[in-house]
């Protein structure tokens, strides 16, 4: 079976400076990973690697989405193929209402799916229930896009944007950070409902503690653009003891 | 390749291609002889049927316009025009004559039905949507088709509670004394040289009369369509809210592609006396020209309104996409006490459309007030300025005005400039001046994209986010149209 996520041998740059160094991962459908790694390690540039963001370029290597080669779609396709990026830190547009937005994005995909659209009554139905797991406030739905929202509050929505749209691929850049422990709880029971044997999740974090509450099958660590150890989830809770330094030389 | 790039290809392809409107009707036309003279006027004032002192007028404004020059001070440039090459007159043949709406030339009713204009009384407007079960929002309509008006809607309802809206020509004729009373008295003859030749050569427009007390009981419109070849089109609109009275005025324009320029110099006059209120608004579509800059109207028109009474209120909110060149300044005179002006645009210029357009309020009563509030999107090789005046005279004490003027870039290759003139004759007076000049985010682009959405939508659904504190003050019945205007003037045509 082909795996869902497979990046083989992958180097990439930003602005003529090389970030990944021969990059190997295989996400399987059903499975959730974990990538762990010090600052600069280039975690992010990883998620935005997948996801075509502009600047960032592939220079070696291979990154497919269930088979089809991420380097031939652009942004848009690779999100209707079913790609979602958590960003680490979420953007604003301002003036565009949440369910404006909400609803030219989910239509959007399924149009270029080939799928019908969604009505505004059944959107708005979707919402609210997804809202309520999130325990999301439907007035801050009607407010722009991110704008004046706290960081806890913009990874809330980033959650509910991912719930919503149903991805096969979720990447999730440090969604952890900046929320406080009940919303962590509230977020990852979220995360944790989009567990299926057909989905993927990359959980990109720094901390043992939101594994606690999204168990992953493996755990890799990252250093120096390149992923240095994999083991499963108790790998987490040695980090948490030892730190990266072992693995910063190692990678040097 | 960066985002922001690819939509700037995009939008270079834009113009001819995107522009819906482009078609000519093929019918035939009865024209002044071409160029410009007094025998000209004469003939435009004889086939309007038009009282003595009208030709006079017009005739004096001609012999000012004979020593006036044009006006360069604009950040825009195109080659001299040849005034006497123009037609200044051209009306459809079928149109002679007054006539009921069955009686309207087919030809005349496809080209509005093409246009998604209804000249038919049960019919609504095009792209105008109502929730289920709400009512159908009914607004009268003006169809201006070159220098004549072919039908008008809804005159025999609005004429109930006493509101006069039809063409300016036949108001010349039917309600000489309340046109004479007001024509001219807020944009005089001498005004400028454009105002000036409208004047002496102006065609059709829209008359409207509100009387005292009332408020209008539906949107009036008035849609104008250039079609003929080598015509200009000199329209001009005067409206007055008495004492007390509302209304709510939209207008729309069009015209077909032509590889040669079309001038279009319009004046429009509004007047509200004590506590009455006008609120117009435009959605301007002229064709912009196509991309390499051939063709496209020149638009330079005169709107100025004249608060006259006390606490009256007159507020002008334009929606800018089309045109090759923009001149435009909807002003308000706030000379009544406590009367308020407001400006509210959105100028869209892409291709090699240039804009040079504000506003003026120029207060003169006690405790006027005023807002400005400009959004500015240049896409392609255009360029866009916004160009403000916001002016105290002595007396008027405690006058405030709040002007924000944004720009929005898209691309390297567009330009964008602010220029505020800012005078206060009275020490009393506090004007607030906001400006922000930005470019498109690649990141928001990004963001938007990684979400599923085409670069073109991601563009289309910023831009209306950048635009949408304006959006919100037009007519409802018109928003949603405004809305997917803005999205087909920044579109490219992606295969
Ligand atoms: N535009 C850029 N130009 C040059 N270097 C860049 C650019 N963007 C990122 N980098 C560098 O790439 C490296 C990897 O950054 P990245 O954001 O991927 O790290 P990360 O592992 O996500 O770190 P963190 O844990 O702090 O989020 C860093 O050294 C960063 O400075
Ligand atoms: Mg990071």
């Amino acid at each position: 079976m082909t795996a869902l996520l497979e990046i083989r041998d992958l180097k990439a740059e930003i602005a003529g400076k090389q970030i990944l160094n021969g990059y190997d991962l295989t996400v399987k459908a059903g499975e959730v990973h974990a990538i762990m790694g010090p600052n600069g390690s280039g975690k992010s540039t990883l998620s935005y690697v997948l996801s075509g963001r502009p600047g960032y370029k592939i220079t070696e290597g291979q990154a497919l989405l269930a088979g089809a080669d991420l380097s031939q779609m652009s942004v848009d396709e690779r999100a209707a193929a079913g790609l979602f990026l958590a960003f680490q830190y979420p953007l604003e547009v301002p003036g565009v209402a949440t369910m404006t937005f909400l609803r030219a994005a989910l239509n959007a995909q399924r149009k270029k799916r080939g799928e019908e659209e969604m009505s505004s009554p059944d959107l708005i139905k979707r919402v609210k229930e997804l809202a309520k797991i999130l325990d999301m406030d439907m007035e801050m739905l009607r407010r722009p896009v991110n704008v004046g929202f706290s960081g806890g509050e913009k990874k809330r929505a980033e959650t509910l944007q991912m719930m919503l749209l149903e991805p096969k691929l979720c990447i999730l850049d440090e969604t952890d950070s900046g929320l406080d422990i009940d919303a962590l709880k509230v977020v990852s029971n979220g995360v944790n409902q989009l567990r299926s044997k057909d989905r993927g999740i990359v959980v990109i974090t720094h901390y043992q503690r939101l594994l606690d509450y999204i168990t992953p099958d493996v755990v890799h660590v990252q250093s120096a653009g390149r992923i240095v150890r994999t083991g499963g989830k108790e790998l987490a809770l040695e980090l948490e003891e030892t730190g990266y330094a072992r693995y910063q030389s190692e990678a040097a | 390749m960066a985002a922001v790039q690819e939509t700037v290809e995009q939008v270079r392809r834009v113009g001819a291609d995107q522009y819906k409107y482009g078609f000519i009707t093929d019918i035939e036309s009865d024209l002044a002889p071409k160029g410009l003279s007094e025998e000209v006027i004469r003939f435009i004032s004889a086939k309007k049927d038009e009282p003595e002192w009208m030709l006079e007028w017009r005739l004096e404004a001609y012999r000012r316009w004979l020593t006036m020059t044009e006006p360069k001070w604009a950040r825009v440039d195109y080659p001299a025009i040849d005034y006497q090459d123009l037609y200044y007159y051209a009306a459809p043949k079928s149109t002679a004559g007054p006539k009921s709406l069955d009686e309207v030339d087919p030809e005349l009713l496809r080209t509005y039905e093409k246009l998604g204009i209804p000249l038919h009384e049960r019919e609504i407007l095009a792209g105008v949507e109502r929730p289920e079960g709400e009512e159908r929002p009914r607004v009268a309509v003006d169809a201006v088709f070159d220098s004549v008006s072919v039908a008008t809607t809804f005159k025999e309802e609005l004429k109930k509670v006493g509101v006069i809206f039809c063409p300016i020509s036949e108001a010349l004729r039917e309600h000489p004394e309340l046109v004479r009373k007001y024509l001219g008295t807020v944009v005089p003859t001498s005004d400028n040289y454009f105002a000036t030749l409208n004047s002496a050569v102006f065609s059709d427009g829209s008359f409207v009369y509100i009387p005292p007390g009332v408020r209008c009981p539906m949107e009036l419109s008035t849609y104008f369509r250039i079609n003929e070849k080598n015509t200009g089109q000199f329209e001009r609109t005067l409206i007055i809210a008495d004492k007390g009275s509302y209304v709510s005025y939209l207008e729309g324009c069009t015209a077909p592609k032509r590889d040669e320029n079309q001038l279009h110099a319009a004046v429009v006059e509004l007047v509200t006396l004590d506590d009455a209120e006008i609120k117009y608004s435009t959605v301007q579509n002229w064709y912009p020209g196509d991309e390499n800059g051939r063709g496209g109207i020149y638009n330079f028109v005169t709107k100025r309104g004249d608060c006259r009474g006390a606490n009256s209120k007159i507020s002008w909110t334009q929606v800018e996409t089309g045109s090759a060149i923009t001149w435009k300044y909807p002003s308000c005179v706030l000379r009544g006490d406590n009367s308020r002006g407001e400006f509210y645009s959105i100028a869209i210029s892409n291709g090699r459309q240039q804009v040079d357009s504000g506003t003026k309020m120029i207060h003169l009563g006690k405790g006027t007030t005023s807002r400005i509030i400009s959004k500015g999107i240049s896409a392609g090789r255009s360029s866009n300025a916004y160009r403000g005046l916001v002016s105290a005279h002595r007396k008027a004490e405690g006058a405030r005005n709040f002007t924000n003027c944004d720009s929005l870039l898209i691309g390297d290759a567009c330009s964008a400039h602010t220029i505020p003139y800012i005078e206060a004759k009275n020490p009393s007076c506090v004007f607030e001046h906001e400006a922000t000049t930005s470019k498109i985010s690649e990141d928001v682009l990004f963001y938007c994209m990684q979400r599923g959405l085409s670069q073109e939508d991601a563009t289309a659904l910023v831009v209306n986010g950048f635009v949408r504190d304006v959006l919100q003050q037009l007519p409802m019945e018109f928003a949603v149209e405004a809305q997917k205007l803005i999205s087909v003037s920044l579109e490219g045509s992606v295969g």
